[in-house]
């Protein structure tokens, strides 16, 4: 068991390429036996140790790592690779999925910087859009005007996104997309993005710690970070993972994990021990009939959340550089 | 994992072939709208005028010349349409303070009423105050969104002279090594690419032909003779005249207090002897036709009248007295001129990256005044859609979802108006007097209930 930990620590591949999960919580001890190579592993002994765990100790499972990624999921990811623009295709929910988030991306943004440009409202910012696949959330965030850089580590799916935009010059010149993951990218681009999106990511993720430290680094001051994933509720594991992913098929069987979730609550926690201020946070609602995404009160399944990186207090004495693209007028100054 | 391998390389080597732009950037357009009648020119005005479009390359392709009017000339021209006061609002957009500055004519009532019987029925504004709506003539709209459209040259381009000989359309899904975009291929052998085709070209849409796009239609027997009329003497003349003889309805629109213009749909036949007849005959077939009686029978005078009684008893204020348009006295030089008439519609409206607006989508009778109008409202709402995509950042050929909602939204108000107006055609295109009983009270009876009346005058000032 614990040297399947340590093996986290390097690009480990699985050996089978379909994840079946056929079994509900309270069996999944047997499963173990059953799948030597699973990440399960470390949170299934986890469990044994403390079945009734609550809180932040969940998050201890993934901090075990010194790296954001977790193989399996890279794995994962990798073998749907070419699939990102058949809308008809596994990826459909994240295609729909975007009449939500970008106006949630795009208004919060605006919020902050007002508008830049007729027709394109995001110019002149800079965003990253980390585990961006195909380019599903990169391409539209680029038509509008930004200028979106797009990291994954699954190379394919870097190249399919690649491939896709290059057909239009707009988007050509306004997203780029590299292959390497956020802890690389974080020590070239200190504070160089206005917004950072990691939209169905954190679900996916090793180290949550290690994410959010690399976020504040990459993030000017005064930045927004947003974020869309699942809670961790009964409701998100009857929803999203019986119903979805074994009964209606919305998405591949096995690319959810419900300990991996997290909940609004503690990702707030986190984040905000990281030096952000969560400034929003709306639950979203899929409709399996219509296909359609919709914003909801309740959280208990999907949502969103805004939040921005807290500019640093000046200490007496010290002159702190000001952020040049933040000195607009008629912006909230005051963050905390 | 070889054909992991083997897909890593096919995308590398793909994506190597792609780093030169395949398309030249100036080819490529966000929109392209092929046609520029009144209704290809005001989606390229409407587009250009939005904000959420700003930064999109427009282009608008026409065939013929450019039609520009410095100075209007003296005499009318005899193709007139009615426009309503939606479509109005929509040409408000810098273009209708072109108009106003033009010429149009506005009329505050609207009387029909049967040859064969003397039901009739008017619509009018409350207090006869407002304006129902506009007689403008085509070339007038032409010219005014024409000069509306110079304003807009920085990114809405337009090339006249300028004819299409073919469209290809894009795999609907994403295939690798393909142009994801429409081709338009050029009379001139150029080839333009686009994002999302317009078909804005008319009731023989070349776009929708070839998109494949299965259309309802069918010829009426009949022509329209339009020509421009002198009348004998002046008068406020801002009422809409409109008969419903067995032939065909016959309607005279006013264009200023000594003139209007004649609408008289009838068939293939008559419609030739009446081209080919002398001034002075011509004028008195059109009093005579507007004047006579010769078509009423006693049965469906007396049942009329009797149910005319009954009805003013039921509803002792309603009911307006018949009225006499005004007689002619000469036409306009050179200005007979007869088209055919018929009825189509387009089953769908939008394609993968294809949308057809205006005479291309439907095509009406103009007994209602109604075939600019509903090309208008097209128009206003696919440029609401367009919008709201691009806000979205949306691709916008590829939005299915977004060109979806522009195609129910139109087809759930242009479908009820068209059947309305074939409905129509065919009740009044009959002298058999069960029909004509029929229609008489009908046509009383709705004359009697104001609120039905503003419900239909309503529906069709969209």
């Amino acid at each position: 068991m614990y040297s399947k930990k340590l093996a986290r620590l390097a690009f480990g591949l699985l050996a089978e390429p379909t994840f079946k999960c056929t079994l509900t919580r309270s069996v999944s001890s047997r499963v173990n036996a059953v799948r030597t190579l699973c990440s399960w592993t470390v949170c299934l002994h986890h469990r044994r140790k403390n079945p009734l765990s609550e809180g932040l100790t969940r998050l201890n499972v993934r901090t075990v790592s010194q790296t954001t990624l977790d193989p399996a999921e890279v794995r994962k990811f990798q073998a749907m690779a070419s699939k990102w623009w058949d809308l008809q295709g596994e990826f459909a929910a994240l295609h729909s999925m975007n009449d939500l988030r970008v106006p949630f991306i795009r208004d919060n943004l605006l919020n902050v910087h007002g508008i830049r440009q007729l027709g394109k409202p995001l110019a002149g910012l800079r965003i990253l859009d980390v585990g961006c696949g195909g380019g599903v959330l990169s391409e539209p965030l680029g038509r509008l005007g930004a200028d979106v850089r797009g990291i994954d580590p699954v190379e394919d799916s870097v190249r399919t996104a690649e491939l896709h935009s290059s057909y239009d010059p707009d988007l050509r010149e306004r997203v780029r997309y590299q292959a390497c993951t956020l802890e690389e990218l974080a020590e070239e681009e200190l504070e160089g993005f206005h917004a950072v999106v990691a939209s169905e990511v954190v679900e996916h993720l090793a180290d949550l710690d290690a994410f959010a430290s690399c976020c504040q680094q990459v993030l000017k001051p005064g930045g927004s970070l947003f974020i869309t994933t699942i809670n961790k509720t009964n409701l998100s594991y009857v929803f999203g993972i019986v119903a979805a992913e074994q009964l209606l098929r919305i998405v591949p069987s096995g690319t959810h994990d419900w300990e991996k979730f997290v909940s609004p609550e503690d990702l707030e926690r986190l984040l905000e021990s990281f030096g952000f201020y969560v400034e929003a946070i709306r639950g979203m609602m899929y409709n399996p009939l219509t296909g359609a995404w919709s914003w909801q009160q309740s959280t208990a399944i999907n949502y969103a959340l805004h939040a921005i990186k807290r500019k640093e207090e000046p200490q007496p004495g010290q002159v702190w550089p000001e952020s040049e693209n933040l000195d607009e007028p008629g912006r909230a100054t005051n963050y905390s | 994992m070889q054909q992991q391998n083997t897909d890593t390389c096919c995308l590398c080597s793909c994506l190597k072939k792609l780093n030169e732009p395949s398309t030249s950037e100036n080819e490529l357009f966000d929109i392209i709208i092929s046609g520029g009648g009144m209704v290809g020119t005001a989606m390229a005005c409407s587009l250009g005028l939005e904000p959420n479009l700003a930064g999109k390359k427009i282009l608008l392709l026409e065939a013929g010349h450019k039609k520009e009017m410095n100075r209007v000339p003296e005499t009318y021209s005899t193709r007139v349409s009615s426009i309503s006061p939606g479509s109005a609002t929509l040409l408000s957009l810098g273009a209708w303070d072109h108009i106003v500055n033009m010429r149009c004519k506005p009329y505050n009532k609207m009387q029909v009423w049967d040859a064969c019987s003397d039901a009739l029925i008017t619509f009018d504004k409350e207090n006869l105050q407002d304006e129902m709506a506009y007689i403008v003539e085509n070339d007038v709209i032409v010219a005014a969104l024409t000069k509306q459209l110079q304003t807009l040259s920085d990114h809405v381009e337009v090339q006249y002279r300028t004819k299409v000989v073919k469209y290809t359309w894009p795999h609907p899904y994403h295939v690798s090594e393909s142009i994801p975009w429409v081709q338009v291929t050029l009379a001139n052998g150029k080839t333009l690419h686009t994002k999302l085709l317009i078909g804005a070209d008319g009731p023989n849409s070349m776009v929708r032909r070839e998109a494949g796009i299965p259309t309802v239609k069918w010829n009426y027997d009949q022509s329209a003779v339009v020509a421009v009329l002198h009348l004998s003497e002046p008068t406020e003349n801002n009422v809409a005249w409109q008969r419903f003889l067995p032939t065909g309805p016959i309607a005279m629109l006013p264009l200023s207090d000594t003139e209007s213009s004649l609408v008289w749909s009838t068939s293939h036949q008559h419609a030739e002897e009446l081209l080919q007849l002398d001034e002075e005959s011509f004028v008195d077939a059109i009093n005579s036709a507007f004047w006579s009686n010769e078509n009423h029978s006693e049965l469906v005078e007396t049942a009329g009248s009797l149910f005319r009684m009954a009805l003013s008893v039921l509803m002792p204020d309603s009911g307006s007295a018949r009225q006499l348009p005004p007689s002619v006295a000469g036409i306009g030089p050179k200005s007979r001129v007869m088209f055919p008439l018929g009825m189509g519609h387009a089953t769908e409206y939008i394609r993968h990256r294809v949308a057809i607006i205006g005479d291309a989508a439907h095509r009406v009778h103009p007994l209602a005044g109604q075939g600019a109008n509903l090309g208008f409202g097209d128009v206003a709402y696919l440029t609401k859609v367009l919008s709201q995509a691009a806000f979205n950042g949306k691709d916008l050929g590829k939005s299915m979802q977004h060109l979806l909602e522009f195609e129910t939204e139109r087809q759930r108000h242009n479908l009820p108006m068209m059947a309305a107006v074939d409905l129509m055609k065919r009740l009044y295109s009959t002298n058999a007097a069960p029909m004509v009983l029929l229609r008489t009270f009908g046509l009383q009876a709705t004359n009697t209930l104001p609120p039905l009346k503003e419900q239909i005058m309503a529906y069709a000032s969209k």
